[in-house]
């Protein structure tokens, strides 16, 4: 059994029309999915419908096999789902410490544990600890977001194209700590623009368009495929 | 606000509107003839002011969004217009004074010419600040210098009747456009600084305009006599004493009533004939008043049609539309609001001389946010937001519930607690407070409007959905 | 150098002390437009009336406790009727939140919509400040008058002037002091003020972290519905209570939150005392003091004013449209947009 499987999932925001067709996307324990494909296919609508931000018309959403369909978002996040948008992800008028205690802000136990382990990953962040989060460069800001989320310590994370506008170099390190947060067993569902990049490091890859699978595979096989690379990796 | 329904009927409204003003008409008939007919020809006159400041506002919210929370500093300013205007000179306060007071103008004015030449030449130096503000308080100095001794002077004539420079004499008709001129400056100076900035800046600013231009009303008494207020302002209609001795009036009266007077002995005759000129004097007065103040409200809403079918005003509407998408497509929005912020406040500046006219007299004390800004923005809520017949409707209908709701609340707690006996404390504080139970009411109202009747009571036509 | 002395202590007296104590008042009142603008992200125009509001309830409470003979000796017996005012005022606000307000946030309602609420929420407390305790100026203040007297100060310096400091100016300092010391503490160290700053730097990442935004609303208006009444009776103590005097505040209150930079409680604390500063700074008469510091030949014959004091919320304006003009985001960059 899958730990978070979106079946069938179609649907878009209120009461507009679908931009989800009946796509299948699903991500284990200790993996990273990426979902990829060409502006407005519903990337990062996809991904939202697992956040219950959109309408789902048909389909439905489960958690470790228990059917979170019709889970209020703020609910979800209690049950382990943890997400780090785009833009705006940190709290730019707090320090680095603060951001990250926002994140554990539901959890009731000690959470010292999470932030040194947070710490540890993103060693930046410690030094930077007592620093505004609106001072750090894109590529830190976007470390503070993923630890920020993980401080809710998830078992999901979805990551909304974690890196959009920062530079190659800081991609190939975010990428390097990303796969580090998969190594401690969590579940990793992210949307990229940078395709290649991101199927090079997902166990499962999903090709959408027009909100529905185009493909379907791991990422070495989606990078292998002649079709996949001709039409979506630029050749 | 969200987007009304576009499935609408146009012709819908015009109904709407023909009922609204019946029911309207239909009330000052009825107060007519309950009450007195100089009592609604009092109250339909002081409806199209309201009716004139709401179409004001309405322009500025309707069309703009612009929240002007200082509609009694416009009004106030159109006040002024007709003394400086309108009421004749003080030659003896000008030979005291008025020397130094235009010195004085010259001053200041030339104290700002010298800080804008200052502020251009030193853009971007570190002392441009301060060196601006030692112009401006050199400039203060110097002005104040030159026009204190002359405001002493020119108050220290006959302080009891005049004690002030009076006007110009000149018509009244002319007080009224000057009033709507000097808003608009005022508006024009509070525009360039707060618009473009967030819409809760303007609403501030204008507050603070407002508070500032009445307190300047009430205390330079060599401009307006202060609190000591200024009377017998001149009017565009007779006087009813002069009407009452007019011959051809006196005939008017007593041929229309030719009915009623027959069969009187010349005794009675004489007397009832007085008395029937008296009244009708007062209420042929009005109603010069009523026709002269609606045919503004009607130039003035002309104006408005006109003014929305023209390029100017397609964009316009584009800009409420859409404020984002004009913005982007090199649209002037900010300067677009700056003139519809300035039109606005004009409009509003002229109801405020009429106001004047009509009252007879300024009188700066009675400037109040409550009457002036408060009850204005009811009138636009209530009558629809963005309709210019609907801020004419407010105007009418709000004005007469607030004018008619203080007998009714006093009658209506005097019925209440008449068990408790004329001596009670309770019932004398109840009777005391249904004044301010009217300030509540009409605070519910417009809250309730707002949530539940967005749009008011004529809805905007042409918004697109 | 006793003229020197004179003169320090004739301003201190009358420019230092009362701007003092004027600025605290002005904070306090200012940190709740600030509080409601960082958290609901509206300017609230109510605040001056929900400061008389405050004062009225308390007012009446005191007058019951004096009526059972309650006092707290040399302080003012509102100190004790203050938690009242604070819990009924508080009652208020929320009702305007429950029925007003938080309609338009589900609504996601442009920022102007609420300050138009705002408006109407403030002529009906108008109206409800003038049904409870009438149009009248009322006089609440018991106790022992004053924390310095002229005489003592004079037996202790030897000076012709005195410096006389009154048991409210001193309580306006205090209060004040503390609640702007336990405001920062709240915000900077408890947990329930890191989510309400976080709430204000970013509601949806705040919804993403499973902060409750009802719960941070309530709380902002508590908290708001406290510093009002606190502002509102301190101001109420030192100069009387005059119902108008509080929509009278509105200005500087918003000039002293825009200065100081809006959203930003630090700037709201500055700006109030930039304000208070600047007002009574402009409008006080110097003839005094000058006299005592220049030769008396030089010695002014006028009252040395710069501007009489029916214009002192004209210092406000003017401070006001400086910013606007030359940095609107005033002194801690508050948001603009």
């Amino acid at each position: 059994m899958t730990y978070l499987v979106g079946e069938n999932l179609t649907g878009g925001y209120g009461s507009g029309p679908s931009i989800l067709n009946g796509c299948n996307i699903s991500v284990d324990k200790g993996e990273i999915a990426v979902i990829v494909g060409p502006n407005g296919a519903g990337k990062s609508t996809a991904m939202k419908s697992f956040l219950g931000l959109l309408n789902l018309k048909e389909g439905k959403v489960t958690l470790d096999g228990k059917d979170i369909t019709h889970l209020a978002p703020q609910a979800r996040i209690g049950e382990g789902i943890a997400f780090v948008p785009q833009t705006e992800n940190v709290f730019v008028s707090m320090t680095v410490e603060e951001n990250l205690e926002m994140g554990a802000f539901l959890r009731t136990d000690d959470y010292q544990d999470t932030m040194g382990q947070i710490y540890d990953l993103f060693p930046i962040l410690k030094e930077k600890r007592y620093q505004l989060a609106g001072q750090l460069s894109g590529g830190q800001r976007q470390q503070v977001a993923v630890g920020r989320a993980m401080m809710t310590k998830p078992t999901v994370l979805l990551l909304d194209e974690p890196t959009a506008g920062v530079s190659p170099i800081v991609m190939d390190e975010l990428f390097d700590r990303i796969l580090e947060v998969k190594s401690t067993g969590m579940a990793v569902l992210m949307v990229e623009q940078n395709a290649r990049q991101a199927l090079e490091i997902a166990d499962r890859g999903y090709v959408l368009v027009m909100g529905e699978n185009k493909h379907t595979g791991s990422g070495q096989a989606l990078l292998a495929d002649p079709i996949v690379r001709k039409s979506f990796l630029g050749g | 606000m969200s987007q009304r329904p576009s499935s609408q009927p146009l012709q819908d409204n015009t109904v709407r509107a023909s009922i609204a003003f019946l029911v309207m008409a239909g009330l000052l008939i009825l107060i007519g003839v309950t009450q007195s007919w100089a009592l609604a020809l009092t109250i339909l006159n002081l409806c199209i002011i309201s009716a004139l400041m709401a179409l004001g506002v309405n322009i500025q919210w309707g069309y703009a969004g612009l929240f002007n929370v200082g509609i009694m500093g416009f009004a106030a300013l159109g006040g002024l217009a007709m003394i400086i205007i309108s009421m004749p000179p003080v030659k003896e306060a000008w030979q005291a004074g008025g020397t130094r007071v235009l010195f004085a103008l010259l001053a200041i004015l030339a104290t700002l010419s010298a800080a804008l030449f200052v502020h251009k030449l030193l853009k971007g130096k570190r002392w441009h600040g301060w060196a601006i503000a030692l112009v401006v308080i050199l400039g203060v100095v110097l002005s104040r210098s030159i026009l204190d001794p002359g405001v002493t002077a020119i108050e220290a004539v006959n302080p009891a009747s005049t004690g002030y420079l009076g006007g110009l004499g000149l018509p009244v008709v002319l007080a009224w456009m000057v009033g709507g001129l000097l808003a608009a400056a005022a508006a024009w100076l509070i525009g360039k600084i707060a618009l473009g900035l967030r819409s809760d800046y303007l609403a501030i600013a204008t507050l603070g305009i407002s508070e500032i231009l009445v307190a300047v009303m009430r205390n330079e008494d060599w401009l307006t006599r202060g609190v000591k207020n200024v009377t017998g302002l001149p009017r565009p209609v007779p006087y009813e004493l002069e009407l009452q001795q007019t011959p051809w009036f006196i005939n008017l009266v007593e041929r229309i009533n030719a009915g009623s007077l027959a069969g009187l002995n010349s005794n009675e005759y004489a007397t009832v004939l007085q008395s029937l000129v008296v009244d009708s004097a007062s209420i042929f007065v009005k109603l010069c008043y009523t026709g002269l103040f609606a045919l503004v409200l009607i130039i003035i809403l002309q104006l408005c049609v006109l003014a929305l079918d023209s390029p100017w005003g397609r964009m316009v509407r584009a800009i409420r539309d859409n404020e984002v998408a004009a913005d982007a497509m090199g649209k002037d929005v900010t300067g677009r609001h700056l003139q519809i912020f300035i039109l606005g406040s004009a409009v509003v500046g002229i109801a405020g001389a009429m106001l004047a006219t009509l009252d007879g007299q300024f009188t700066p004390g009675s400037y109040s946010p409550l009457r002036f800004t408060f009850l204005i923005w009811v009138m636009v809520i209530v009558g629809g937001s963005g309709n210019n017949l609907g801020a004419v409707l407010g105007g009418f209908l709000v004005w007469l519930i607030w004018v008619e709701a203080e007998p009714v609340g006093f009658w209506l707690m005097d019925v209440l607690t008449s068990g408790m006996g004329d001596d009670s404390g309770l019932r004398k504080h109840l009777l005391d407070s249904a004044q301010y139970m009217r300030v509540i009411i009409m605070g519910a109202v417009l809250l309730l409007v707002m949530r539940f009747s967005p749009w008011g009571l004529l809805p905007e036509q042409n918004r697109q959905a | 150098m006793t003229d020197f002395l004179n003169a320090l202590v004739v301003f201190a007296n009358f420019v230092f002390i009362p701007a003092l104590t004027y600025g605290c008042q002005l904070a306090l009142g200012s940190l709740g437009v600030t509080m409601i603008y960082s958290v609901l992200r509206f300017s609230n125009f109510a605040q001056g009336e929900t400061m008389a509001f405050g004062t009225v309830i308390t007012i009446m409470m005191t007058w019951w406790l004096q009526s059972l003979g309650v006092s707290l000796g040399p302080l003012p017996t509102a100190l004790l009727a203050l938690p009242v005012g604070i819990l009924v005022t508080s009652w208020l606000l929320l009702a305007t939140d429950r029925y007003v307000y938080r309609y338009y946030r589900t609504q996601r309602s442009k920022s102007i919509t609420f300050v138009m609420a705002s408006l109407g929420v403030m002529f009906i407390m108008n109206g409800l400040v003038r049904l409870l305790l009438g149009p009248n100026d009322q006089n609440f203040a018991d106790g022992e008058r004053f924390f310095l007297t002229a005489d003592a100060f004079r037996a202790w310096s030897g000076l012709d002037e005195a410096l006389v400091i009154r048991t409210s100016q001193a309580l306006t300092i205090l209060l004040a002091l503390i609640l702007v010391g336990l405001l920062f503490w709240f915000l900077q160290r408890t947990k329930t003020g890191k989510a309400m700053r976080a709430y204000a730097d970013n509601e949806n990442l705040a919804l993403l972290s499973g902060i409750n935004p009802d719960r941070i609303v309530r709380i902002t208006w508590i908290i708001t519905a406290a510093l009002a009444t606190v502002a509102g009776v301190l101001y109420g103590l030192d100069k009387g209570y005059k119902p108008l005097a509080y929509y009278n505040l509105l200005l500087p209150i918003f000039a002293a939150v825009i200065v100081g930079g809006i959203g930003k409680p630090i700037g709201a604390v500055v700006g109030g005392f930039i304000i208070a500063f600047s007002e009574v700074i402009v409008t006080y008469a110097y003839k005094k003091v000058l006299t005592y510091l220049l030769p008396p030949d030089l010695a002014p014959d006028g009252l040395v004013q710069l501007l009489s004091t029916e214009y002192k919320f004209a210092v406000s304006f003017v401070i006001l449209v400086i910013v606007l003009l030359v940095k609107p985001t005033g002194i801690f960059k508050g948001k603009v947009l």
